[in-house]
């Protein structure tokens, strides 16, 4: 069965080869190759994981060794897989939703001349991503680490002639390269701490080893965390990612590649359990993001943006849940899940409403939508349903768990930490609310473009509602199937580990008080978007809404502090270049060809000159050798 | 003076077997089939007399190309059949009443020797280069090298299509004294190569087709500052005698160390003097340093690199300093190892100043063959560091070293006949400017050659360099080390400004033309390059070579 696992991985990257690869003849038959081919390493990963099942929870993780990578004396480098229950999540949620986006693209990319291209780079990046989940060792993941990266990379600026894309593209890869950095600085560290990359020896090791170095090994883990999954500081790129199609969008920037962060932090758990200090730096970076991301998301009008401000702000709740050691490691993993369907669906939901808006984004063009788009609308609205945690759906349960978690935390860190993520929960509930009113309820505020086109409203085709009513699904019950007898901490303990903490307040009395801020932000959001009518152009605001849509002016500190300060560091750099070193380097070439000038006038041609230089020569040598005898 | 008297004193000079009075005179014994190698080729040079003599003139060019390449590629079967039957390992032996060693490292020079004398004959019959005169095509050669340069007789001699085919038997005269100089086992036998392989030298170096005079004067100055340095080296040989009463390596050595069997009564006074030893090791060693192109031993190098024919020069700058380094290496590990703390600061400062003043003195070369000369000057140097390293490994990256730096220099300089104008080769640097425009191959290869003297990685030159440093550094020669690493980057100054002016230069109008040769220059160049490529790529199987053959036999 072990033999698998191989081709969870080859499938889609025997797709991207050939579609990448295999010209213009492919082009009208690309886009199902590409399909079908996830759907392979779909159904390969139910095989899977259906086999897993039926053993018991000790020994279902299962190991496939395919070759020596690097196999020098003393730096073992395997490619060699790992599936176990925490890599099994991943493979699911990566080929499902993988698939179903696929499918949706095949609608959502029909017109566009390079769609057989934009298939080829989606199977590269599920190959890619699961690569980096099934990895049985940190130089592995590295690899695919880097893949999703490109491929991200690739995706954002997929329409390239667009400089707006072209430039997003390059922000998240330099953006990404911190936080890069990050990792192969962890890896390195480890490498010189436990001799070796493979999880199991350097996840076994941790307790021999000092804090420090397990401090600082997380911290680099963090940066790298921080940088693919945006949190704050390396938030900055996600929003211009929002440039790249859709369904990449919903792919790769809400449901799958931005979680690797968590997956990073999860399964390093060992790592971060024997650093407190780093754990602190975790929640600090998932608390901070949460609120981040969750106030941007309240200023955008672009439906897009406002939920990019949304993902970073739940990979927020994931982070700080991670950062709860192993009262939260289960609940960071199954918000995951549940959060990579209904945003997914959320996106693919935009996505759709973009398709019949003739691609406006602009929510204040959009108004009273319900009544043209109705699959769509229930889609999105289950899916919003969903992330704001109305009982009884996914997002209810998975949020909840995270927000008794933070509280279980304990001590004052606990009351801190429990107080932020209710916060968080009321803005979600107004930000989405906000979305939701602005796109499908009011007066519809819809004009003709600049070329005249009045847009007409329509329901996309089947390709693409049928994925949106699947992703519907889950964002409904996924959450109440993984917490009813806590089927999923179950499932995943064994890897991850549990400890329940020391919840001061009663599960109950949080349940309550979520509920009640989910009413509150519900209700304001009503006040202001959903009694009065929505003017077209966005007023004014205060300060606080001016600097949110300013992304809290994320750009403008990167641009004060690390560009210019970066060119006034380039600037002296080059001073000191042209003057010390050129300085230098010129003086000792023109003292040489002075020199070389010089000696050159000895050889003057008379062979008695050089007869007297042999003579001297041999006269030298011969008191050099009498004198190193003397002495 | 009795008989008797007499009669020890001729058997002591004549050789190692110091025969009792009154003893028989036996009859030297000759080891025919391991000196095979170098009795083909003498044979073949021989035979190469009598055919300028009997052969019609017409034909004599291609029986002499023939007989030369044939004698070459029968007298290196005649090396590799040796080593196969051990000789470069446990069988190594002492041949010919103790004159020849027949041992790895001998074997591993001589092959070498041959195969670099193989393209470098390549290089002397090539004849497509120069346009044809009076219907006769030529070589690099003069016509009749006895007349006057410019005179009626030259003319004469021009428009009669005569050549100079006796080229060939002098070349294989001068490597034959080449296969037997770094094999030689007593000082006499030594002295006696080094002869054979230089007089022929400064016949070649005469012989030029264009350039005459420069090429005379070239021989001129070679002649006479090699009898000079000759003088110094016979006079350390008779040092050296005073001292040991005898010649032979082994019982020099013997004495060195002090387990001399039995003083010569009528050496008694000199014997065992260490005044004569350290002044005649010092002279011989001048001798050799001389021959390798070691500063302040080097002044004749540019001179006669420039003025001789250029398949000459490029024989003479590989060849020479694979017999000559190989004679040292023999001379410092068989003979003087005792001496060798003696010996070794002289040794540094002697590479010292090669590697500096080769690399420094090229900076401002504007002739591309003495800029190669003084490139094989800062080469001397760095090979030097090797043998100062005084181990086995100094001695294997020696050997390879001198295996890889010969196919490049013969290669360099078959390229360096390529590049014509009107008045034959366009040797001044000037005229390469933008070579690379018009003829990219021609200049790609001569960058690959150049980039493998410079030492870049992925060259054999990089192989070579790194070898010999790391013996030296290991040998304890540390501060050798950075010297040599210094000079190198100073020498990549001056490869790398050719290749910019080849590549990053506008051509000029009235620039050189790139002549396209025959095969036999083709092959030349193509070896160059494969051997620069393949033991830089691959350098491992060649270093175990040279490692195995890295052992003296004494």
């Amino acid at each position: 069965m072990e033999n698998l696992i191989a081709l969870l991985v080859a499938a889609p990257l025997l797709g991207a080869a050939v579609l990448l690869c295999g010209g213009r003849r492919l082009d009208r038959a690309g886009h199902w190759i590409g399909t079908a081919l996830a759907a392979a390493s779909f159904v390969t990963g139910v095989v899977l994981f259906t086999d897993m099942l039926g053993r018991g929870a000790e020994d279902r993780a299962l190991h496939q060794h395919l070759y020596s990578w690097i196999p020098v004396e003393g730096f073992q480098a395997d490619v060699a897989f790992q599936l176990d229950q925490l890599s099994m999540t991943f493979v699911l949620l990566i080929t499902g939703v993988g698939t179903l986006i696929h499918i949706y693209s095949i609608g959502y990319m029909e017109h566009d001349e390079r769609r057989r291209r934009f298939f080829g780079y989606l199977n590269l990046f599920l190959a890619a991503m699961l690569i980096l989940v099934i990895a049985d060792n940190y130089l592995l993941l590295y690899v695919g680490w880097e893949g999703v990266g490109l491929a991200s990379y690739l995706l954002i600026g997929f329409w390239q002639h667009k400089p707006s894309a072209a430039t997003a593209a390059k922000k998240a890869f330099l953006v990404n390269r911190v936080g890069d950095m990050g990792l192969s600085i962890a890896i390195m560290l480890m490498f010189t701490t436990f001799g070796t990359f493979a999880f199991g020896p350097v996840l076994g090791a941790t307790g021999d080893t000092s804090e420090g170095k397990l401090t600082a090994i997380g911290l680099m883990l963090l940066l790298a965390a921080c940088g693919k999954s945006a949190q704050v500081p390396l938030q900055s790129w996600l929003g211009d990612a929002m440039e790249g199609p859709t369904p990449v969008s919903a792919l790769i920037h809400a449901a799958t590649m931005v979680t690797a962060g968590v997956y990073l932090i999860v399964r390093s758990g060992a790592i971060f359990n024997g650093a407190p200090d780093a754990q602190l730096v975790v929640v600090v970076v998932g608390a901070v993001t949460l609120l981040f991301g969750a106030i941007v998301g309240c200023a955008k009008d672009d439906i897009k943006k406002a939920l990019a401000g949304s993902t970073m702000s739940q990979i927020g709740y994931m982070i700080l849940a991670a950062g709860l050691g192993p009262i939260g490691y289960v609940f960071a993993i199954m918000h995951l899940v549940t959060h990579g369907f209904f945003k997914a669906g959320l996106f693919l939901g935009a996505g759709s409403v973009m398709h019949g808006m003739n691609d406006e984004v602009d929510m204040r063009k959009y108004g009273g939508l319900r009544k043209y788009m109705p699959v769509t609308f229930v889609t999105f609205g289950l899916g919003y349903l969903a992330i704001i945690g109305f009982p009884g759906l996914s997002g209810f349960f998975s949020k909840d768990m995270i927000i008794e978690a933070a509280f279980a935390k304990g001590g004052t860190e606990g009351w801190i930490l429990g107080s932020v993520t209710l916060l968080g929960a009321a803005i979600t509930a107004f930000y989405m609310t906000r979305v939701m009113l602005l796109t499908f309820f009011g007066e519809k505020r819809w004009q003709p473009d600049a070329e005249g086109h009045e847009p007409h409203p329509h329901e996309s085709p089947k390709s693409m509602t049928i994925p949106m009513i699947v992703l519907a699904f889950g964002s409904v019950f996924a959450g109440g199937f993984f917490s009813i007898g806590d089927r999923f901490m179950h499932w995943l303990e064994p890897v991850t580990g549990h400890d329940h903490g020391h919840a001061p307040v009663s599960a109950a009395t949080v349940t309550a008080a979520t509920m009640v801020v989910l009413v509150i932000g519900v209700a304001i959001a009503w006040a202001m978007y959903g009694r009065k009518p929505v003017p077209a152009v966005a007023p004014r605001g205060s300060l606080l809404t001016r600097a949110a849509r300013r992304d809290l002016l994320q750009d403008d500190f990167n641009h004060v502090v690390l560009v210019r300060g970066g060119e006034h560091l380039t600037r002296s750099l080059v001073y000191v270049d042209h003057t010390l070193v050129d300085g230098v380097v010129n003086g000792t070439a023109a003292s040489m060809g002075g020199l070389s000038g010089r000696l050159r006038k000895l050889q003057n041609g008379y062979a008695r000159s050089y007869a007297v230089s042999m003579f001297g020569g041999a006269a030298v040598l011969i008191a050099a050798t009498l004198l190193m005898r003397a002495v | 003076m009795s008989a008797t008297a007499v009669h020890s004193l001729w058997t002591t000079a004549g050789g190692v077997t110091s025969a009792a009075p009154g003893d028989k005179f036996t009859a030297p014994t000759i080891e025919y089939a391991q000196l095979a190698p170098v009795l083909i080729v003498v044979g073949a040079a021989v035979l190469g007399i009598l055919v300028e003599a009997f052969v019609p003139r017409r034909a004599r060019y291609t029986t002499q190309v023939l007989l030369t390449v044939v004698a070459i590629a029968a007298a290196f079967a005649a090396v590799v059949g040796l080593a196969a039957d051990g000789y470069a390992g446990e069988n190594a032996n002492i041949a010919a009443m103790g004159a020849v060693a027949v041992d790895g490292p001998a074997l591993f020079l001589q092959g070498t020797i041959l195969l670099v004398s193989m393209v470098s004959v390549f290089t002397f019959a090539e004849r497509r280069l120069d346009p044809a005169s009076h219907g006769n095509r030529v070589d690099s050669f003069a016509a009749q090298a006895g007349s006057v340069p410019g005179s009626d007789g030259e003319k004469a001699a021009v428009k009669a299509g005569f050549t100079t085919t006796e080229v060939f038997p002098l070349a294989l005269f001068s490597v034959a004294g080449m296969l037997v100089f770094p094999a030689a086992n007593d000082l006499l036998t030594l002295f006696v190569a080094l002869e054979v392989f230089s007089l022929p030298l400064y016949l070649l170096c005469a012989v030029a087709r264009r350039k005459r005079l420069m090429s005379q004067e070239a021989a001129v100055k070679y002649f006479l500052l090699g009898a000079f340095s000759s003088a110094f080296l016979l006079f350390g040989i008779a040092l050296l005698y005073g001292y040991a009463g005898t010649v032979s390596y082994a019982g020099i050595a013997h004495v060195v160390d002090g387990t001399v069997q039995q003083i010569d009564p009528a050496l008694a006074g000199t014997m065992g003097n260490d005044a004569l030893l350290l002044i005649g090791g010092a002279m011989l060693l001048m001798g050799l340093l001389f021959k390798v192109g070691a500063v302040p031993f080097h002044m004749w190098t540019p001179d006669v690199y420039q003025g001789a024919p250029t398949p000459v020069t490029g024989f003479m700058a590989a060849a020479t300093k694979v017999a000559a380094f190989g004679a040292l290496l023999r001379l410092l590990y068989v003979v003087l190892p005792g001496l060798t703390w003696d010996l070794r600061p002289v040794m540094w400062g002697v590479a010292i100043v090669t590697m500096l003043g080769g690399a420094i003195v090229a900076i401002t070369q504007t002739d591309i063959k003495r800029l190669l000369a003084y490139s094989s000057i800062a080469h001397a140097g760095f090979i030097l560091a090797g043998v100062i390293a005084a181990s086995p490994e100094g001695v294997s990256s020696v050997l390879f070293y001198l295996g890889v730096y010969s196919f490049v220099t013969v290669g360099a300089f078959a390229v360096v006949t390529l590049v014509r104008d009107a008045d034959g080769e366009a040797t001044h640097l000037s005229k390469w400017a933008g070579l690379g425009r018009r003829s990219p191959l021609t200049a790609a290869v001569f960058a690959v050659f150049l980039l493998s003297f410079a030492g870049i990685p992925l060259t054999s030159g990089f192989s070579g360099k790194f070898a010999v440093f790391k013996a030296a550094a290991d040998g304890g020669a540390g501060g050798l080390v950075v010297v040599g690493v210094v000079s190198s980057a100073i020498a990549a100054f001056f490869y790398v400004r050719v290749i910019v002016l080849m590549f990053f230069s506008e051509p000029k109008a009235d620039g050189p033309t790139v002549a396209v040769p025959s095969p036999l220059t083709m092959t030349t160049i193509a070896v160059g390059v494969a051997v620069t490529l393949v033991l830089g790529l691959a350098p491992q199987y060649f270093l175990d070579l040279a490692g195995q053959a890295g052992v003296f036999v004494r």
